[in-house]
Order: structure tokens, then C-alpha cells, then sequence
């Protein structure tokens, strides 16, 4: 192989595997495409063959919407789902570092801190499946069973994952930075806020996308802690609505979009952080 | 690494960290392990979820070993795992070597195949489940494929597939994710080196690629053994554990009939095997992958 061939191969895309991947985005977009276009059809062109309900609907008709917005009561919903979303990421951004940092600067030291290292991550490997019963009757014991209690259980299990990124990462700020700062007197909460939160600006990132991700789209916390409460998060809403109303699928269907369209526009905006974050935290 | 040992450690910074971590070790106590001590002393009682209960010792974890019903959801758990973990890994990996090529729009590409996993579980599955009750028969009638032509949803074999297929659809993405984040700490003089020894293709990958994204893969394989075995916004919203119980993932049988079925404590035990089988599971899985991986 001569010098000019192995740089023109190296420069030229590969055209088949680009078609392929274009391809296969149809898995993708099928049923995006489907959500839309029986979202915003009439009832009335549900025809029984396929096409009748793959085709373009004859006049883009908005009443399902405002129809789903009434029967899951959208804007609470809304509201509830960004409550509970946003003080997660807000607490996990706070609380998880700093776990992190009385952790990760003295667990060579201390068997105590070591013992605590093992003790949070462990948590990763107990199921929700064996909490959510227990979950139930201590929530109800601490008059927890609202949006509260919900944002402190995320807290709570999102701890395990995160302190093993944020310990991981603290390994790359370097200590000299603090002691710097030590000798001129600084307490370990200056210290933390003016020189370790600013450092871990990259977790940060990584985490705040995990937790929000993970928050907005869960359906067992909030069915186990509000499930009774006629306070729902949007997917809360889905199931109830599912349950309820199964038969009319243009207006299920302008639900479901309503539900998604929230997060597919926060993933529009913020898609390379998104991205960038999961593999941040991919690679430890 | 050379860490120094701070001189003389300050009585009150020691006491800073101490308090700091004080509270948060008490929040993770209080809802974490607390609620798991609490399942644990539930599964030796026969309580209903309410009203008064008495202690049934063993009985609880001796039934669950007669249970048919349990069995089967331990049945379709586990098929569903497996299958649902060597499909996402596969495609996943074929994914993320197509998506770290040299492409066109790789980042746009990369953004779209992402998608499904922003997208909440119980939702994409109403919309599967549409799927699988009208489209997927009328295509099926329509090429005379008798396999399709009947919803998957409703047979007793076939239910579990859909299921496997949505739950792939979406984890697919973040297995992608994490492999593409794999290829990318491979060295390209890694790959011109093997090249000048012959490696090329399929051995390229299976004597360099592989073992070098070997901690990933094993991040990968513990992550979706884990997500699939807990498996239960698809089931919610596809199946309810139907048609004939065939889909009842155990997350689901113990939320169904440990919350409103009046078996608190007979499902408390199952919770707490199901717990030591995942424990076991990622213990394993990462003890035996651990050892398979090769350092540069």
C-alpha cells in the first residue's frame, strides 16, 4: 500500500454503511411517524385496513389534543412530572457530590469511610421490586406519599450510581488544589464549593441528564407513592387514562404524544450535553 | 498513584467530613435499607397489606418453591432476560462499530438512534401495543405470513417476543451509547499496527476490538441483565402479564399481587429470592467477564 491511497482511505466515508444506518433509522422513526399521524386524525378515518390508519389524516385536526388534555388533566400532570424532575436533578446535583467528597478524599484513610463507600454502592444491586412494598408503609408512616416522598426516594437510589461517578471522577481533581486552599485557611465547605463543585462541572452534566431522564419517565415510584392520590405525573397519567378510556386510540394516541413531546424537545436542545453525558458516565 | 498524606489531619475538617456524611448515610439508611430489612421481616409473616398478621416462619419461602405461578414468571424472567440481553448486545455492538465509521452525519445519526431511550417506557409500549394488535396483523394478512396475521399480544408463545422487541428498541440505544464510548478509547496505531500484521475484518475485531472493549462489554452485559430482569413498564403496558400469565415478569407479579392482591408477605419472600438471584446474577457476570478483560 503507497502513501496517497492510504491517505485517500482514509479520508473518504463509507457510503454503504451510511445508507444502512439510514435505513435502519426507520425503526426509529416508524413509530414516531405513527403517534403522529393517528394523533392527529378524526375517529371517523380509522378505516379497518392498514393504510387507513398509516396515511396522512385528510385534515390535521387538533380537538383530540385539547380532548387528552382534559381527560388526564395535562398541566398538572405537567406540572407535577417538572416539580419532580427538577428538584431531583437539583438535589442530586447538591447532595451526590458531596457524599462523594467526604468520601472519596478520606476512603484510603478511614476503614469508616471505606465501610460507607461500600455501603451506598451496594444499593445499586436491591430491585425496586423488594422496596416498593415496605416503600408503601413507610411513606404513608411519614405522611410522604405525594411528590415529596417521591423526589426522596430518587434521591435516595439514584445515590449508589452516582457517588461511583462522582468518586471516580474526584480521583482526577487534584488534591494539591484543597491543600492549596487549606493552608490559606479555607474550611472544607470553601474548599468544596469554590474549588471541588466547580471541577466536577462534567459530572455534573453526566448525572443531571441520568437523573432527569430517569425521573421523568418513571412510572412505578410515583404509582406506588400517588398512585391513589388523583395527583399524577404524565406517564401516571397515561395508565390511568389507558385504563380508563382504552377505546378511543386518536384521543389515546394525542396523549401519548403530549407525553412524549416534553422530553423529545428537552432532547432536541440539549442532545450533544445529553449524549456527551451518558458517555462521560460510561466511562467512569 | 502517589497520594500524600495530609500532614496532620485538622480535628475540624475530620469532624466537616463526618457531618457531611452523617446525614446522607442516614436518608440512604431510612429509605433504602430500612424498607429492605422491613421486606425481609415481612416474608415471614402471612400479612395481607392490612389488618393484623402473624409470624408464618418458613412457610412463605416453602410455598414459593410449589408455586406455579411463580415458576413461570421465574420462567419467562429469565427467557426474556436472555434473549432481551444477547439481542441488545449484538445489535447495540453492530451499531456503534456502523456509527464510529467513517460516515456521513455521524453525529446527526448518532442523535437520532439515541432517541428511544428518552422516550418513557410505558408509552412506547401503548404504542407497541397498537403496533402489534392492528399493524403488525393486516402487514401479516396482507403477505400471507400465517405467523403474523394474528396479534402476538394475545398467544401464549408468542407475547413474550413483542415484549423482548420493544424492551430492545429501547435499551438498544444506551448499550450503543456505551459501546461507541468503548470503540473510542481504541488507539487507531492499535489498528495500523494490526493492520501490517494482516488483520483486517472480522479478525480485525475478534483478535483487537474485542478484548480491548472488553470492560465495556461487561458494563453492558451486567446493565441490560440487570434492566431486563426487572422488566416491568412493558409488561404494564403491554400485556399485564397476559394472555394467560405467560408475561408475568416477577417486578410484576410482586407488585400485582404484593400491593393489591393481598400477598404482602408471600411476596415479600419472593422479593427477597428474586433479590439474591440479581446479586448472585451481577456477581457472577462480572467476576467471570472480569476476568476475560486485557489491559493495552
Amino acid at each position: 500500500m503507497n502513501q496517497k491511497t492510504s491517505v485517500k482511505t482514509r479520508n473518504s466515508k463509507n457510503v454503504p454503511i451510511t445508507v444502512l444506518l439510514l435505513i435502519g433509522c426507520i425503526t426509529i422513526f416508524f413509530p414516531l411517524y405513527m403517534t403522529i399521524v393517528i394523533a392527529f386524525k378524526k375517529p371517523a378515518e380509522m378505516t379497518n385496513d392498514i393504510m387507513g390508519a398509516l396515511k396522512l389524516p385528510m385534515q390535521w385536526s387538533l380537538s383530540n389534543f385539547s380532548e387528552a388534555m382534559q381527560v388526564t388533566d395535562f398541566w398538572h400532570s405537567l406540572l407535577n412530572s417538572m416539580v419532580i424532575t427538577l428538584c431531583t436533578v437539583a438535589l442530586c446535583v447538591l447532595i451526590h457530590p458531596l457524599a462523594a467528597y467526604a468520601i472519596g478524599r478520606n476512603m484510603k484513610r478511614h476503614k469508616f469511610y471505606k465501610f460507607s463507600y461500600m455501603y451506598l454502592v451496594s444499593g445499586m444491586f436491591v430491585p425496586f421490586a423488594i422496596l416498593m412494598m415496605p416503600e408503601a408503609k413507610l411513606t404513608a408512616f411519614f405522611h410522604l406519599t405525594n411528590w415529596a416522598g417521591v423526589i426522596i426516594l430518587y434521591v435516595v437510589f439514584y445515590l449508589p450510581m452516582d457517588l461511583m461517578l462522582y468518586t471516580g471522577y474526584l480521583k482526577n481533581v487534584p488534591l494539591s488544589l484543597e491543600e492549596a486552599a487549606y493552608v490559606d485557611g479555607a474550611s472544607v465547605w470553601t474548599a468544596y464549593w469554590h474549588i471541588i463543585f466547580p471541577n466536577m462541572k462534567p459530572m455534573h452534566a453526566t448525572v443531571a441528564v441520568l437523573a432527569a431522564l430517569g425521573a421523568w419517565n418513571d412510572v412505578m415510584t410515583p404509582l406506588i407513592l400517588m398512585g391513589g392520590s388523583g395527583s399524577n405525573t404524565l406517564p401516571l397519567a397515561q395508565l390511568n387514562f389507558q385504563s380508563q378510556f382504552s377505546t378511543n386510540y386518536n384521543l389515546a394516541f394525542a396523549s401519548y404524544l403530549l407525553a412524549l413531546v416534553p422530553i423529545l424537545v428537552f432532547y432536541l436542545v440539549c442532545q450533544k450535553q445529553i449524549i456527551s453525558g451518558v458517555i462521560n458516565g460510561a466511562v467512569k | 498513584m502517589n497520594r500524600q498524606k495530609a500532614k496532620k489531619p485538622l480535628g475540624s475538617r475530620e469532624r466537616s467530613y463526618f457531618f457531611i456524611l452523617l446525614p446522607i448515610l442516614i436518608l440512604f439508611f431510612l429509605f433504602n435499607t430500612l424498607p429492605l430489612i422491613q421486606g425481609f421481616l415481612y416474608s415471614f409473616t402471612n400479612f395481607r397489606g392490612f389488618g393484623s398478621y402473624d409470624w408464618v416462619g418458613l412457610r412463605n419461602y416453602a410455598d414459593l418453591f410449589g408455586d406455579g405461578r411463580v415458576g413461570n414468571s421465574y420462567r419467562f424472567t429469565f427467557l426474556f432476560a436472555v434473549v432481551s440481553t444477547v439481542l441488545v448486545n449484538v445489535v447495540s455492538l453492530i451499531l456503534a462499530l456502523g456509527l464510529n465509521s467513517k460516515i456521513y452525519a455521524k453525529s446527526a445519526l448518532r442523535g437520532i438512534y439515541f432517541v428511544p431511550n428518552v422516550l418513557g417506557g410505558l408509552v412506547v409500549g401503548y404504542i407497541f401495543s397498537f403496533f402489534f394488535t392492528y399493524i403488525l396483523p393486516a402487514i401479516g394478512t396482507a403477505l400471507g405470513i400465517a405467523d403474523l396475521s394474528s396479534s402476538w399480544l394475545a398467544r401464549t408463545d408468542r407475547a413474550w417476543f413483542a415484549i423482548v422487541l420493544v424492551a430492545a428498541w429501547q435499551s438498544i440505544a444506551m448499550n450503543t451509547l456505551i459501546y461507541i464510548s468503548g470503540l473510542q478509547t481504541v488507539p487507531s496505531d492499535v489498528y495500523e499496527a494490526g493492520a501490517i500484521d494482516g488483520a483486517t475484518g472480522w479478525k480485525r475485531f475478534r483478535s483487537i476490538t474485542l478484548p480491548l472493549i472488553m470492560p465495556f462489554v461487561t458494563v453492558n452485559l451486567v446493565l441490560s441483565m440487570k434492566n431486563a430482569l426487572m422488566v416491568f413498564d412493558q409488561i404494564m403496558s403491554l400485556t399485564q402479564g397476559g394472555p394467560a400469565q405467560s408475561t408475568e415478569s416477577i417486578s410484576y407479579l410482586i407488585y400485582n399481587n404484593g400491593m393489591g392482591g393481598g400477598q404482602f408477605g408471600y411476596q415479600s419472600a419472593n422479593a427477597v429470592v428474586f433479590f439474591i438471584v440479581i446479586v448472585a446474577i451481577s456477581v457472577f457476570q462480572m467476576k467471570y467477564l472480569g476476568s476475560k478483560e486485557e489491559q493495552l
